[in-house]
């Protein structure tokens, strides 16, 4: 596994540049994250859906897919591909620090 | 440790992330070339839905719901039995067979025989139906609508075939309301123009 520097330190990615350690992340590191992914602007609402993310990680050991991110989280599809347009499932399990999701639905 | 950081492929540019300086000579051919280098137009992929078993309900559904969460403008014709999906009379009501299904085997038992004729005894289908859903509940897979729910939410287009929707003798008010429009064979060879075709 790689260690890559963001945002002035070291953080341990994947190959593809995924974060694999939940406890390097941070709110700051987010900012940073969400730049790179073509995010320009972290509002409440991108917060909001970052925060469900990451609490519901760890007890599953696996990232919500957008799927259980709208019906689970209770946020509305189309929002999601609004705030984090293109690929929403990556973009925002990148910018939560999290792998990308593996489920198919 | 590198000295660029490792970002995942995002699709579009990576407006805010330090730039690595391209080799001159790759961006030379890069712009000299940009059809052949495959980066100039955005994917676009169309599955054909033709069949509606609710086992074969579901391959295009979800390979759709996939594509446009990477970003893929994505386009589902619903043709022949796969209409059944976006009938409102039928789509709640798709049925599992195991008849005429010589792969068919019991998911966790696969060597287990099965005769055919089993399944026409009255009830069967009923029950392996009733199984297949069950499974999919379980792995928390949606129904066929909500599936096209989500589908359609996500910005995905449904069309349905005309001739499939004259041979049901059907009228607009029978379709899921997802449905853009009834469009001819012609008019889908058009749609399908640059994309990728899936047929199911």
């Amino acid at each position: 596994m790689p260690t890559t520097m963001i945002g002035g330190r070291p953080i341990d990615v994947n190959d593809e540049g995924f974060l694999t350690d939940y406890a390097q992340w941070d709110e700051d590191l987010g900012k940073v994250l969400a730049g790179y992914a073509g995010v320009d602007e972290l509002t409440d609402e991108h917060w909001k859906v970052i925060r469900f993310l990451r609490a519901d990680f760890p007890a599953r050991k696996e990232t919500a897919t957008l799927r259980r991110v709208a019906s689970v989280g209770g946020f509305d599809m189309k929002n999601l591909f609004v705030l984090f347009p293109g690929k929403p499932a990556k973009k925002m399990s990148y910018i939560a620090g999290l792998p990308k999701p593996k489920g198919c639905v | 440790m590198t000295d660029n950081p490792i970002i995942p492929d995002f699709g579009g540019p990576k407006a805010d992330a330090p730039k690595a300086d391209k080799p001159k000579a790759a961006k030379a051919v890069a712009e000299a070339a940009p059809a052949a280098s495959g980066e100039a137009k955005p994917r676009k992929m169309v599955f054909i839905a033709s069949k509606g078993n609710l086992d074969m309900a579901y391959p295009a559904l979800i390979m759709a719901n996939a594509a446009l969460g990477e970003g893929v403008e994505t386009h589902i014709f619903f043709t022949f039995w796969g209409f059944d999906l976006v009938t409102e009379r039928t789509m709640d009501h798709l049925k599992f067979s195991m008849l005429g299904n010589t792969a068919m085997h019991l998911p966790q038992v696969p060597k287990m025989p099965i005769p055919q004729l089993l399944g026409a005894l009255p009830g069967v289908t009923a029950g392996t139906t009733l199984y297949m859903k069950k499974t999919l509940d379980k792995l928390e897979i949606p129904s066929v609508r909500e599936m096209l729910d989500i589908i359609v939410a996500s910005g995905g287009h449904l069309w349905g075939c005309k001739l499939s929707f004259d041979m049901n003798g059907l009228s607009e008010d029978d379709l899921y309301d997802g449905v853009e429009a009834v469009i001819s064979a012609t008019d889908f060879i058009e749609l399908s123009e640059g994309a990728q075709v899936i047929f199911v």
